[in-house]
């Protein structure tokens, strides 16, 4: 089970957005993961998805990686920042832009 | 007891909330990943308490997921939460 966790540090090291998901961005197979996809996709952001249906090990390890019993789970600058709820709410409050825009990850709109 | 009033029952008994709602979206998600027969598989809750007051979301998050645990690794495929202090609902 570590070697799926050192492949998570490493994903996430490489990778400034990444998101852990049911699908892929253009074929999502979740409600909650077809939400984080809209919302970053909407704000403009670049990232990683990683579909961990393909995968039963990563799909079972990166939940205990993060701590955290659900999927999707989006990883900046190889930080957690949340689930679908938490990304949700982050977008409505605009802290999601300024997290990403203070972590060097997006441009600054205009 | 059901899913829904075993959810209740551990998030008042721990959070004591000032308010608890717990929707069962379950028929919503007819024939989708995680359906079963019966309902009870996809929740939404909302929950109000002093308990979160000083967590960031991450924290307030998985407190309710830890307390919901077994319903989690159960019958329950989805749910969506979100977690409130007083001040803020």
């Amino acid at each position: 089970m570590s070697d799926v966790h050192d492949r998570i540090r490493q994903d996430i090291q490489d990778n400034p957005v990444v998101l852990y998901m049911k699908g892929t961005p253009v074929f999502p197979q979740c409600g909650f993961s077809a939400t984080v996809v809209q919302i970053l996709t909407h704000v403009g952001v670049k990232f990683r998805g990683v579909d961990v249906l393909q995968d039963p090990g990563l799909r079972q390890g990166i939940k205990e990686f993060s701590d955290w019993p659900t999927i999707p789970q989006l990883y900046v600058k190889g930080e957690f920042v949340g689930g679908c709820d938490i990304i949700r709410e982050m977008f409505e409050t605009g802290e999601l832009e300024q997290l990403l825009t203070e972590k060097g990850v997006l441009q600054p709109a205009g | 007891m059901s899913v829904a009033a075993s959810i209740e029952r551990k998030l008042t008994e721990a959070l004591h909330p000032t308010r608890l709602e717990i929707e069962d979206e379950s028929s919503r998600h007819h024939g989708h990943a995680g359906y079963q027969e019966g309902g009870e598989t996809h929740f939404r809750v909302t929950v109000v308490s002093p308990a979160f007051a000083g967590q960031n979301r991450v924290a307030r998050q998985r407190l309710v997921y830890k307390l919901l645990a077994e319903e989690l690794a159960g019958r329950v495929h989805a749910l969506a939460l979100t977690a409130l202090t007083p001040d803020e609902s």
